[in-house]
């Protein structure tokens, strides 16, 4: 078991040298695209579970990240100064209000970030379970039409709405403060704090999953990918587990859009959109569908140089086209377990030939 | 003492009646047989005893308790495992980790136990693979284990199929056509190995298109033909039936 | 809001046209499913590559050519597209196939962005303009709804004709129906495939030109549609292209009248949600069978 989480402290060693090598050359401020890298990874690693692991398909993932970066979004920008009431003194005495002055000066009262995370979580993961139940009876083409339908519903609602900036988006989102002197947020001088609190926080989910995926419910999951109908003759609850793993990668991803909300101060209908939730499955599928580790470290190199803006304006069509070839040409993904089995047979069978 | 009881189960597809009016008991420790021609229904009869169709009409009773409309996991929980017509391993996983997932039923570690990697876990996960090597020894290919599942000859992948359903530690299996496609000889051995679960206790129902073995190990064997019972009785008396006959060699010249 | 007679009508005008487009879109899918299975996610595409590509033939070829040359050019487009990802897979399953053609839509709207920019198209309206109407009974609709109704019309009938009365038209149904059996008989059946995604792009490329004078056509205005031809699709039952005339008409008015309860933006959701509601509650549509759909692989 222990050598489950010996990769994990290499990609711990491997996120520090990163660090290390932008204090060195004094680029630090490669250190703010790849902190919004760790935040897609988070939703990469969930969603490659329930894709790889589970075998369950879904093209509107950026939808349950844009449920949870919204309505934190909302909850810390909407002014409830004006309002009046029990309900509002209630909410002052519990502790979850936040005042600040606003960017004209004003003085704006708000849920606290604490609060507004929490009721964002909560409604990914409801959202999660009201669609989940009738979405995973569905199979193949079935499904990935109702995801892509889920997610294009809440991309046309944002998009829509004006209490939530329409296409503007919501702007002004505050720093989501945890202790003193650790918030998350953009600001120049927590860059390498926010840096190490994303990939500490990818690092932790990863190793959640890692768990998960050698754990009795892997297998199961494992089982009803390969065949459900023997994983439910077996008497494993593949209606409960599917939606389980649906709900958990959910999670991930509305979590991923809190905090990256509160990273880049603000949230666009952009994140919502369907090609937001291909190039996601983009990633889990070149990192090798069941592969959490190939999901991270692809996640991690595409979405840095997708904001570093190295693919230019042929942004999506990289995403398409790579997904395109590896479905074509390698389906188990590029990092398959198989490559690594071939190269450590190919490097023993030399050590053998070299033992006297 | 019946295990398990079919009383008048009868289901159509549209205008298709697949199964019609079908009753039988199975007694607790007996090998019983359900033969009949292609297109009889003797598979939809699995499906509808074990969850994975809803009968219309008809009631099934395991172990003293109604089970018709429930869930194919909740049939398989109270002691009900079937196993497929076609092989159903789970691909990408070897022979072990494939009767470990048989042994899901008796272990308890759900999602929070497996994300948090509880303690708990790390015994159950010891005694599930442990009880995954018995069975592999109780069914004598403990060298498969490391293999992957898909990639076992024919005969072998039946094996490790049967193991699985076992590991289940079923009251009573449900083998859809276990031999098919094996040689004499492993249809053979299987029918040595479905007599040694017997032996252990478990009651076997089973379907099968070869005759010899199933005329063999059978204690009582019931015929379907066109989704309704024709014939229900021992083996001797099954093959002497005229109406059994009809229906698999036809009519005789006159 | 009250709602007199003449609204309603306009509104049943709208959605009879839209209707009309999702329909077509439709028969897209269902060609290309009856022949092989797949759920082609690139459908939409089709529609808007025919609508854009008019566009910039009218520029220089009188209107009735342009058309026919969008269509050409999108049919072989279609053809390229089955050759280069489609015909050498070996039994690819159903997730691979899903996300190739998903790729694929990317990669021709992509295409569209740079080739066409971000601005909005439309042909000019066939006859008279905009503001054109002509007086049926004592309400007035604009002629381009006519040519739209007439046209599909006429292409679903000539479809029709084409799969029960010709030869080709036979063969691709033996194919759809037992493709081994069909290759028995000397049918290739990697021909037949290709077909399908030429008479697909074909007709869905005819759609959009007849409909781009009065929806307009985007680089990426094919998403949207296909995902209402999808609907549409499964409102009739996967495969079955009669009945996915009714289901767009179906599809269209409800549409049209959602604008009477909920503000225009949220037009797409209504759709949606009348997908994900037939989804859940009967996939096999209103004409299928229940449980023959459930029997079906997938």
């Amino acid at each position: 078991m222990r050598g489950r989480y010996l990769p994990v402290a290499a990609f711990a060693g491997l996120i520090v040298a990163i660090q290390m090598a932008t204090h060195f050359t004094g680029s630090g401020y490669h250190l703010t695209q790849l902190t919004m890298s760790a935040y897609y990874s988070l939703l990469a690693i969930g969603l490659c579970l329930l894709v790889g692991y589970a075998g369950q398909i879904s093209i509107g993932h950026a939808g349950f990240f844009a449920i949870g970066g919204y309505i934190t979004a909302l909850l810390t920008t909407h002014d409830l100064s004006s309002h009046q009431g029990l309900a509002l003194g209630w909410l002052a005495k519990v502790g979850v209000l936040s005042s600040r002055t606003g960017l004209y000066g004003g003085h704006l009262l708000t849920l606290h970030p604490w609060t507004a995370c929490l009721v964002a979580i909560v409604a990914t993961v409801g959202v999660a379970y009201a669609i989940g139940g009738p979405v995973l009876k569905l199979k193949g083409h079935y499904l990935a039409m109702a995801t892509l339908g889920f997610g294009t519903i809440v991309y046309r609602i944002v998009l829509g709405s004006a209490l939530v900036g329409g296409a503007d988006g919501l702007s002004e989102v505050p720093p989501f403060v945890l202790l003193p002197g650790l918030e998350v947020s953009s600001q120049a001088s927590l860059r390498v704090q926010n840096y190490y609190l994303a990939w500490g926080l990818v690092i932790g989910g990863m190793m959640l999953l890692l768990n998960l995926i050698h754990s009795r419910t892997g297998r199961a999951l494992s089982a009803i990918h390969g065949a459900e109908d023997a994983a439910d003759a077996m008497g494993i609850p593949t209606a409960r587990y599917k939606l389980n793993t649906f709900v958990l990668s959910a999670a991930y991803a509305g979590l991923a859009g809190v905090l990256l909300t509160h990273f880049n101060g603000g949230i666009g209908p952009s994140e919502a959109s369907i090609m937001k939730s291909v190039r996601y499955v983009a990633i889990v599928a070149i990192g090798g569908m069941a592969n959490l580790w190939g999901a991270l470290l692809m996640s991690l190199l595409l979405n840095y140089l997708s904001l570093r803006g190295y693919f230019g304006t042929y942004d999506d069509a990289v995403f398409g086209g790579i997904l395109i070839l590896i479905m074509l040409f390698a389906p188990e993904g590029l990092l398959r377990r198989q490559l690594f089995g071939e190269l450590r047979n190919l490097f023993s069978r030399n050590v053998a030939e070299e033992a006297p | 003492m019946n295990l398990l009881s079919v009383r008048g189960v009868s289901k159509r597809f549209g205008g298709l009646k697949a199964v019609e009016d079908v009753s039988f008991d199975v007694s607790q420790g007996a090998i019983k047989g359900l033969i009949g021609p292609n297109g009889a229904g003797k598979t939809t009869l699995f499906n509808l005893i074990t969850g994975f169709l809803r009968p219309d009409r008809g009631s099934i009773v395991f172990n003293g308790a109604d089970v018709q409309g429930l869930a194919p996991h909740q049939i398989a929980a109270r002691g009900m495992v079937r196993t497929f017509q076609q092989i159903r391993l789970f691909p990408k996983m070897t022979a072990l980790e494939n009767i470990m997932v048989g042994c899901h039923l008796h272990s308890r570690g759900g999602f929070l136990a497996g994300l948090l990697n509880l303690p708990f876990t790390w015994k159950e996960e010891r005694r599930i693979r442990e009880r995954a090597w018995e069975t592999l020894e109780f069914l004598g290919c403990s060298g498969l284990a490391d293999e992957e599942a898909t990639r076992l000859a024919y005969g072998q992948q039946r094996v490790v199929e049967l193991g699985r359903a076992i590991a289940c530690k079923p009251r009573i299996l449900l083998l859809d056509e276990p031999a098919a496609g094996l040689n004499i000889r492993e249809t053979a051995e299987v029918g040595t190995l479905i007599g040694r679960i017997r032996d252990r206790g478990v009651t076997v129902l089973l379907v099968e298109h070869d005759m010899s073995l199933i005329m063999d190990i059978s204690d009582e064997i019931v015929v379907l033909n066109y989704g309704q019972k024709i014939a229900e009785d021992a083996p001797l008396a099954i093959q002497r039936d005229g109406e059994v006959i009809r229906v698999y060699l036809g009519e005789g010249d006159a | 809001m009250g709602l007199n007679s003449d609204l309603f009508f306009q509104y049943v005008v709208a959605g009879i046209t839209y209707g009309t487009i999702y329909a077509v879109v439709a028969i897209g899918f269902n060609i290309i499913y009856n022949a092989t299975g797949i759920i082609n996610f690139a459908q939409g595409e089709f529609v808007m590559l025919g609508g854009m590509t008019a566009v910039t033939l009218s520029r220089f070829l009188p209107l009735p050519v342009a058309i026919l040359g969008a269509v050409a050019v999108t049919t072989v487009i279609g053809a390229v597209i089955e050759i280069l990802f489609i015909r050498w897979l070996r039994g690819p399953s159903v997730l691979r196939m899903i996300i190739i053609t998903i790729g694929v839509s990317i990669l021709v709207r992509e295409v569209a962005l740079h080739v066409w920019g971000e601005s909005i198209r439309a042909l000019p309206y066939f006859t008279g303009t905009s503001v054109t109407s002509i007086k049926m009974g004592n309400v007035y609709i604009s002629p381009q709804v006519l040519w739209v109704v007439g046209i599909s019309a006429v292409a679903v009938v000539a479809l029709s004709a084409f799969f029960n009365y010709t030869m080709l038209g036979r063969q691709m149904r033996a194919c759809a129906a037992n493709r081994d059996a069909a290759r028995l008989c000397g049918i290739s059946a990697k021909n037949m495939v290709t077909l399908s995604f030429m008479l697909s792009a074909g007709i869905g490329a005819l759609g959009g030109c007849i409909v781009s004078p009065i929806t307009y056509v985007q680089y990426d205005s094919g998403t949207p549609l296909a995902i209402k031809g999808f609907t549409v699709a499964i409102l009739g039952g996967l495969g079955n292209s009669a009945a996915a005339v009714g289901a767009g008409m179906i599809l269209g008015i409800l549409e049209s009248f959602s604008i009477w309860v909920l503000p225009a933006a949220y037009k797409e959701v209504i759709s949606i949600s009348l997908l994900l509601l037939i989804l859940f509650i009967r996939p096999s549509g209103i004409f299928g069978s229940a449980e023959a759909s459930r029997l079906k692989e997938f």
